[in-house]
């Protein structure tokens, strides 16, 4: 007889099964995330949880909670109203690569400086996936994409670098290889007060690795991930260039600051 | 003179158009706005900077229009009755809200304080955009004040409409009134109708989240309150489960519009002035409606049998208001602050029955009473 996982508990009913192809690291940063929801006993009943569009933006359908859905790259408007209106909700937001450094750019620095308190998931795969592996701003150089047939000739993003420039108060990269400090990572980023995001990136074996890596297995995906990944202790010690093509990985920052309640607040004096 | 902290500032006063727009969004229980800065908006905005902490609800100056759409959008299904305000070109961001908006059900209330495009002149040059600006299929509702106390009204009757049918609610402000003074009677709480939007009456295991009553408007729950719902784009089904079928997604949308559609007599007003025996009927919305009022007066102490029909609700259209106005009429003069939008509407109803006259002005200006008056005229002599 088949054992139902128990957190199996934690999806909406009916909801599966999912859409993610076969080895897909969105799917994997899901349960990534039930694991760590399920450690610290999260309260699904005040969870809302959101996604934009895209392949990553698919993990909130498939939750027994609260969920928005559906519009690329809006999701941290969303949380503003959102958390604006009732800071006790638990906003948890997964967003693609493209959702968070290309289309919802602006949004990402404008919601790190104001410490909205927000946990985000950012699921990159180095490539917009569900519209056929075009190119995106995570995209390493001299890959080849759909939208790249002579290589990537763009400079890739450093997600958490802007984030922690811009303002956010917990910043951690890990990839989908190193499970348990992804999962510890989401684990603190849920517990965190204020803008928290955790960037995994992430193996996408049909439109990134066919293309860019010239093989579809999964496991060939993550090893090239993590052959490429450095910690942040060892990071400090390799030149710039080198490092260029490395995903540094570590628990970046973790610091405290006041939460957005507003841009216009009044408060008497003593209250 | 009540005190700044209240809510509602019942009285009499001399206000400017923006900041009226304000206080009817307090008075009919908004409490989170969000706003990003442009002419000639700016005045609503500011004054919700200063007066909603006050009553206890939540401001932001977004980074952008998007960003007003959409917190505006997450605010109202945590349970808040949300506006945003703008003007036209910031009014061109905020389509994709809007659409999110129609498909997910979400009420809310936008304001567009029309001007020329690059330029804080008066036009109504937004007002197809304001029926059909989002991609997809969708019947909104479109109200065009025409005074500083009807931007007053306007903004309840608006947050009303949406909280009653779960739809965004358009107000189509313009130049002319949004910076204009006037009086304004702010009435006592209790002598205006506020509608909240309706709550489930089952606990959420027998609730389906999409489906809904006659009147077509399924019960809306807050974020938080334990019925864990999914708000999507994507065509869903009652339960609100992502679900493509042609079926499902056409019967979606039958719903949605038949929100709109099947309530246009409880939606739609339109007010008539000299309509009795009048040939020349004068069609007019927003600002233009107060020239208009003018220059039929002008007429009929000429002698000449003129009226006037103002349309209060400009989407959906008053089908049966201006049908019955071409079935009198010899002709109707359609007035317009643009190149001639609403008069396609206005050919459409009345095709066959009268002609149709296109009165427009695309000048940045609105017209004059002298103006209309001639083109009055123009059509006896």
């Amino acid at each position: 007889m088949l054992k139902t996982s128990p957190l199996r508990r934690y999806l909406r009913e009916g909801s599966l099964p999912h859409f993610f192809c076969p080895g897909c690291g969105a799917a994997q940063i899901m349960n990534f995330f039930l694991r760590a929801a399920d450690e610290i006993d999260l309260d699904f009943d005040k969870l809302v949880a959101i996604g934009g569009v895209g392949c990553t933006a698919r993990i909130p359908v498939y939750l027994n909670a609260e969920a928005l859905h559906g519009i690329h790259g809006r999701t941290l408007p969303w949380t503003t109203g959102i958390k604006l209106h009732n800071p006790d909700l638990k906003v948890v937001i997964f967003a693609g690569d493209g959702d968070a450094a290309a289309i919802g750019g602006n949004h990402f620095i404008q919601a790190a400086r104001r410490n909205l308190d927000v946990t985000m998931i950012v699921v990159n795969n180095l490539n917009f996936a569900m519209t056929g592996g075009q190119v995106a701003p995570t995209t390493l150089q001299e890959l080849t994409t759909t939208t790249t047939p002579y290589g990537n000739r763009e400079m890739p993003f450093d997600l958490c670098q802007l984030a922690i420039t811009a303002g956010a108060t917990f910043v951690s990269r890990w990839n989908t290889y190193r499970s348990r400090r992804a999962i510890n990572a989401i684990k603190k980023a849920l517990q965190h007060k204020g803008f928290a995001m955790v960037e995994i990136v992430s193996q996408c074996p049909i439109n990134f690795g066919r293309r860019a890596l010239g093989t579809g297995d999964p496991s060939k995906g993550v090893q090239w991930i993590e052959e490429r990944s450095v910690t942040v202790e060892k990071a400090g010690k390799l030149p710039e260039e080198e490092l260029s093509r490395k995903f540094v990985l570590g628990n970046f920052i973790e610091k405290h600051k006041p939460v957005f309640k507003g841009s216009s607040v009044y408060e008497v004096e003593g209250e | 003179m009540t005190d700044n902290f209240g809510r509602v500032l019942t009285g009499t006063h001399f206000m400017l158009g923006n900041h009226a727009v304000v206080e009817g969004a307090l008075a009919a229980g908004c409490n989170f706005f969000a706003g990003y800065p442009i002419t000639p908006a700016n005045e609503i905005s500011e004054h919700m900077a200063a007066r909603m902490p006050l009553v206890g609800g939540k401001f932001l100056q977004s980074e952008d229009e998007l960003c007003s759409i959409f917190s505006v959008t997450g605010a109202s299904l945590a349970g808040a009755k949300a506006m945003t305000a703008t003007a036209s070109a910031g009014f061109n961001y905020m389509q994709e809200g809007i659409g999110y908006a129609v498909a997910a059900e979400i009420p809310c209330v936008i304001v567009d304080v029309q001007r020329c495009r690059g330029e804080n002149y008066a036009t109504q040059a937004d007002v197809m955009q304001m029926r059909w600006g989002a991609s997809g299929d969708y019947e909104t509702i479109v109200l065009a004040p025409l005074s500083v106390q009807e931007l007053f009204d306007h903004t309840i009757k608006a947050f009303n409409l949406a909280e009653k049918y779960r739809i965004p609610v358009i107000v189509m402000s313009e130049t002319t009134i949004a910076l204009m003074r006037e009086k304004l009677v702010i009435p006592e709480p209790e002598a205006m109708e506020i509608i909240n939007r309706k709550k489930p009456d089952v606990p959420p295991e027998e609730f389906l989240p999409f489906k809904a009553g006659p009147d077509g408007v399924p019960p809306l729950p807050d974020f938080g309150e334990g019925y864990r719902i999914l708000h999507s784009l994507n065509p869903h089904d009652e339960r609100g489960s992502i679900h493509w079928d042609p079926d499902v997604f056409d019967s979606m949308y039958k719903r949605i519009i038949g929100k709109t559609n099947h309530h246009r007599d409880e939606i739609i007003e339109t007010e008539a002035f000299f309509l009795d025996e009048a040939e020349i009927v004068l069609i007019a919305y927003g600002s233009e409606c107060r020239p208009a009022l003018d220059a039929v007066q002008h007429a009929r102490a000429k002698g000449i049998k003129a009226g006037l029909l103002r349309l209060i609700t400009v989407w959906p259209v008053p089908e049966k208001e201006i049908r019955a106005v071409a079935e009198q009429a010899s002709a109707i003069l359609a007035v317009e602050m643009n190149i001639g939008k609403y008069a396609g509407e206005i050919e459409r109803v009345s095709a066959g029955l009268c002609k149709v006259v296109r009165v427009i002005k695309n000048q940045g200006l609105i017209h004059t009473s002298n103006e209309l008056c001639a083109a009055i005229e123009r059509m006896v002599s």
